[in-house]
């Protein structure tokens, strides 16, 4: 295209663009106190879940100790009812509580998107109708329903999971529904389908960027919801059986055995660590997403 | 013919509280290759309004608008058929047009990708865009938070013109931005009209500016038009009386203290608007018949257009002298 | 006597990056039924200057130098001093009319409010008011204007409104912060007219602060030009529009759309306005401007007279020899 005098003329007194601070990226966010000491302990955790093998002292299932021994040289965090090892049966634990309860909120976040997807994207009746069920859902409190759930599948992990995640996704579909009822209406969707984009692609090339984030950063924050959740299951009898080695069913035992404190201690501070290092991650995701504080972090 | 656009009896429509507003109460227009058209007028007379049923982001309630020989139709779920994807608009909010999350490159070829071009190439043809409206290439890959408004809004022209856009409607396109973004933007909108033959129609409530760039211009009054004309003709001798009101309002920086005229009342609330000519109530010329019947759109002698009872078609245009209404203070 | 003195005034303000002066140096003065226009860009520190004469600055503000008010030193008045001052003795307006009337509240309520608390009126004393103040600013129907709610009114008739309220008290000095810019330009005119009748009846002063050239034009008396928080150039109205001297001045008013009708090209002062606490030493247009010599960027920069009350502050004072024509 050959260009005018006038036009150069004009591109000359354009200025070079603005080299605002950063590029986009959000290394330094992740250098908070808040991101590193929770990214570190979920990277605890997840480390002695694969390695529990190796980084665990005993066999979790094995009963060949004294029943009850406080936590000592031998035992760190001591012998529980059945005389095995808990700090072993902490460890193992790791292998239930984390990977059920990423696997419960991702099946919820991804039942929870579609609804809200479907119900954004389409509006009118099928919005109206999906979000009523979606309200329904909503409605039932959490752990009563798991409970119920559980009690007619009867108590497996797997059930426990199944349970949770049906009261589980609601949320998701309320926050994509909202993204997506709140990005339909900016200029830049009605400029690409004046560029000849299709509802459909709008949805997926324009729309998902800004579902994405948010949705992860619900789904980071829900991780200790779902593990709270499962272990509360556990810990009333509905979730993971004996012998599992499952956080919830040990805190359990050590509220049955109170005066041994160590046998409901230390699964609980299991759970606490890992619950409040997800929330720690979550929530610098959520800073990291919002450009604003995004910025007043880094700089 | 070297007419693009042609609006006919347009009426566009809105839902207020179960009854029906006619924010655009039957428009005529018409916008030739290469021409800039001024689209004036004051808050709630409608021209943002006309500019979305133009491009289809309203429909019509009544009459037609034709782009290039087809008639446009309101925007589906499904592709904009690609006769239209050559009508675009430039949006007043350099900061809601473009995608915070998508990278500009990705923006810009939306058009070419949508229809059919390989990525590379796009890519190659979003350089050479990015370069007309003066950015350098390494913008592709960075994101609109790293821009300024001006910046932007050039990005958003980019993206228009890598849809081959033969018609431009801009919105307010330079009321968000500094004074000098002002400057440079309406610049490039001026030259690339004039490289590209682009048509476009420049909605603005900003009058200086729609002076000094436009060709012909358009004076919008709660949702009709009041008058057309060329620029020379609406500011030197304006036939309908709110033209001549509205330029009289308009300060002047040259240090002589003469106060804007003032035009008293308020514009009517357009669910009940006047009977007759909508602007009768206000108007310090109206005469009996202006409460009964409504002016037709008629054409002078010198070619322009006007609704007014004092103006008759195909005569030359009677010079207005304002009585005012009230007396000065 | 003059009504206000403002000298040497320097508003200091907190930013992320330590403190930053928003307004350095500035004099200037104000009589009795006087307007003054302050102009500039954003960022010149314009509304910071009006903030601080009634002691409005943000949380962290400080302010130094002197603001001499009917006499009396006002810069460093205790909160009650200057709540007794703002709305009885300094009124202020403000560009969006939206935002500046209490949405829940009736008219009669935000009008009668202050004039009960300053002059102790009874609620039929003050209503009696209100409803004269409406009559001046020519709102239709006072009677019934007085029960409405603000969302009730135009943006035009809630500027209106802004004004009665700011004159409820008989104040002696009216600040209006771009109370136009938010309104179309025929509602614009009307309110202009509306400020030049009540300076002309009641001997008001009226500080304007726009960056609008053409309302400085017709409502002002003179005109200061602010620019990174400092003058650049001040005079009466009249005499700075017409014979303006300072490259910034002239670059503002030769970007004007309607300032010559050569061709449809806009022109426009290259760069920006530097940011806050980021200003150029000396006088801080110099990256900008093409007269730029080297002792522009050395302080101070001192004022040089151009004629009778009309000076600029720039060393190089490039067009002292030949009056400048304007197209």
């Amino acid at each position: 295209m050959i260009l005018s005098p006038n036009t150069r003329k004009t591109l000359k007194a354009l200025e070079t663009p603005t080299e605002k601070k950063g590029k986009g990226s959000t290394n330094s966010i992740w250098r908070q106190p808040l991101a590193i000491v929770g990214l570190t302990i979920v990277g605890v955790w997840v480390f002695v879940a694969v390695f529990a093998p190796w980084v665990a002292p005993y066999d979790p299932y094995s009963q060949e100790f004294d029943k009850f021994i406080p936590p000592s040289a031998e035992h760190w965090m001591g012998t529980d009812e059945l005389n095995r090892d808990i700090l072993s049966r902490v460890i193992y634990g790791a292998r239930i509580s984390l990977p059920y309860s990423i696997l419960l909120v991702v099946l919820s976040a991804i039942i929870g998107t579609i609804v809200g997807g479907v119900s954004g994207f389409f509006g009118g009746r099928v919005d109206a109708t999906l979000m009523r069920i979606t309200d329904m859902f909503f409605a039932f409190p959490g752990i009563i329903l798991a409970m119920a759930v559980a009690a007619a599948l009867g108590p497996e992990i797997r059930n426990a999971v199944i349970a949770i995640t049906i009261v589980a996704w609601p949320v998701y579909a309320r926050l994509v529904r909202g993204l997506i009822l709140n990005s339909k209406s900016s200029d830049y969707v009605t400029a690409s389908s004046l560029l000849g984009s299709s509802s459909l692609r709008t949805l997926f090339v324009d729309l998902r960027p800004n579902i994405s984030g948010p949705v992860f950063v619900l789904m980071a924050l829900e991780v200790g919801t779902a593990l709270l959740l499962l272990s509360g299951l556990s810990f009333l009898g509905l979730g993971a059986t004996p012998p599992s080695a499952e956080w919830g069913a040990m805190v359990s035992m050590g509220a049955v055995n109170f005066d041994r404190w160590w046998v409901g201690l230390f699964p609980g501070l299991a759970i606490l660590t890992a619950v409040l290092a997800f929330n720690f991650i979550g929530d610098t995701l959520r800073d990291a997403l919002d450009p604003r504080t995004a910025k007043a972090l880094r700089d | 013919m070297n007419e693009i656009l042609s609006v006919d009896d347009l009426v566009v429509e809105y839902n207020r509280n179960g009854s029906k507003v006619r924010a655009v109460a039957g428009v005529d227009l018409r916008l030739e290759k290469g021409e800039i058209l001024g689209l004036v007028g004051e808050s709630g007379c409608g021209k943002s309004t006309l500019g979305k049923a133009i491009v289809g982001i309203l429909g019509a309630a009544e009459g037609e608008i034709i782009f290039d020989g087809l008639p446009v139709k309101k925007l589906t779920r499904g592709k904009r058929p690609e006769h239209f994807r050559n009508l675009q608009m430039v949006f007043q909010d350099p900061y809601g047009s473009l995608n915070p999350r998508r990278k500009i490159g990705a923006q810009v070829i939306d058009g070419l990708v949508i229809g059919g071009m390989h990525r590379s190439k796009a890519l190659a043809r979003a350089q050479e865009l990015l370069g007309m409206v003066g950015l350098p290439a390494d913008a592709l890959g960075r994101f609109p938070h790293q821009f300024s408004g001006g910046q932007r809004q050039r990005i958003a022209i980019a993206r228009a013109l890598a849809a081959s856009a033969n018609v431009l409607i801009a919105d307010e396109p330079i009321s968000a931005l500094d004074t000098s973004s002002q400057a440079q933007v309406s610049n490039l909108l001026v030259n690339l009209v004039h490289e590209l033959s682009v048509g476009m129609v420049f909605i603005s409530h900003d009058l200086s500016i729609v002076r000094r760039i436009s060709d012909r211009v358009a004076v919008m009054y709660l949702g009709k038009i009041v008058e057309t004309g060329t620029v020379e003709q609406i500011w030197e001798s304006p036939a309908h009386p709110y033209t001549k009101a509205l330029i009289a309002a308009i300060p002047h920086a040259d240090g002589r203290s003469t106060m804007p005229t003032d035009l008293p009342g308020d514009v009517p609330n357009p669910m009940s608007p006047p009977n007759g000519c909508r602007f009768h109530p206000r108007c310090p010329l109206a005469m009996p018949d202006c409460a009964v019947i409504e002016p037709e759109f008629v054409t002078l002698a010198d070619n322009r257009q006007v609704a007014c009872h004092l103006q008759k078609a195909g005569q030359e245009p009677v010079s207005l002298e304002l009585i005012p209404r009230v007396p000065a203070p | 006597m003059t009504l206000l003195n403002v000298s040497d005034l320097t508003v200091t303000l907190a930013t992320s990056t330590g403190d930053a002066d928003a307004v350095r140096n500035l004099s200037f003065s104000l009589d009795h039924g006087e307007i003054l226009g302050i102009a500039g860009e954003s960022g010149s520190g314009k509304t910071m200057t009006a903030l601080s004469i009634l002691g409005l600055l943000p949380y962290k503000g400080k302010a130094s130098g002197s603001i001499n008010f009917e006499g009396r030193e006002v810069l460093g008045s205790s909160k009650k001093e200057f709540q007794h001052m703002r709305g009885k003795e300094i009124s202020m307006i403000f560009q969006d009319p939206m935002t500046s009337l209490h949405p829940m509240l009736t008219v009669q309520t935000q009008l009668t409010e202050h004039m009960r608390y300053h002059n102790k009126m009874s609620k039929s004393a003050a209503r009696e008011s209100a409803l004269k103040l409406l009559d001046t600013v020519k709102i239709p129907d006072p009677a019934s204007a007085l029960r409405a709610h603000p969302s009730q009114f135009s943006g035009g008739m809630r500027q209106r409104i802004a004004i009665a309220m700011a004159l409820a008290c008989e104040p002696k000095l009216l600040i209006a912060d771009e109370p136009t810019t938010a309104l179309d330009v025929t509602v614009q005119a009307g309110i202009l007219r509306l400020l030049h009748q009540i300076r002309d009846e009641r001997n008001l002063s009226i500080m304007i602060i726009t960056h609008d050239l053409g309302v400085l034009s017709s409502l002002t008396d003179k005109i200061l030009i602010m620019y990174a928080g400092s003058e650049v150039e001040s005079g009466p109205t009249r005499e700075l529009l017409s014979n303006p001297r300072h490259p910034y001045s002239q670059g503002l008013i030769a970007a004007l759309p309607g300032a010559s009708r050569e061709g449809k090209f806009l022109t426009s002062i290259h760069g920006m306005p530097p940011e806050l606490g980021n200003f150029p030493s000396g006088c801080a247009f110099h990256p900008r401007c093409g007269f730029a010599e080297d002792r522009c960027s050395v302080p101070p920069i001192d004022a040089t007279v151009v004629s009778e009350g009309h000076r600029i502050y720039c060393p190089v004072n490039p067009f002292s020899h030949d009056r400048v024509e304007q197209s």
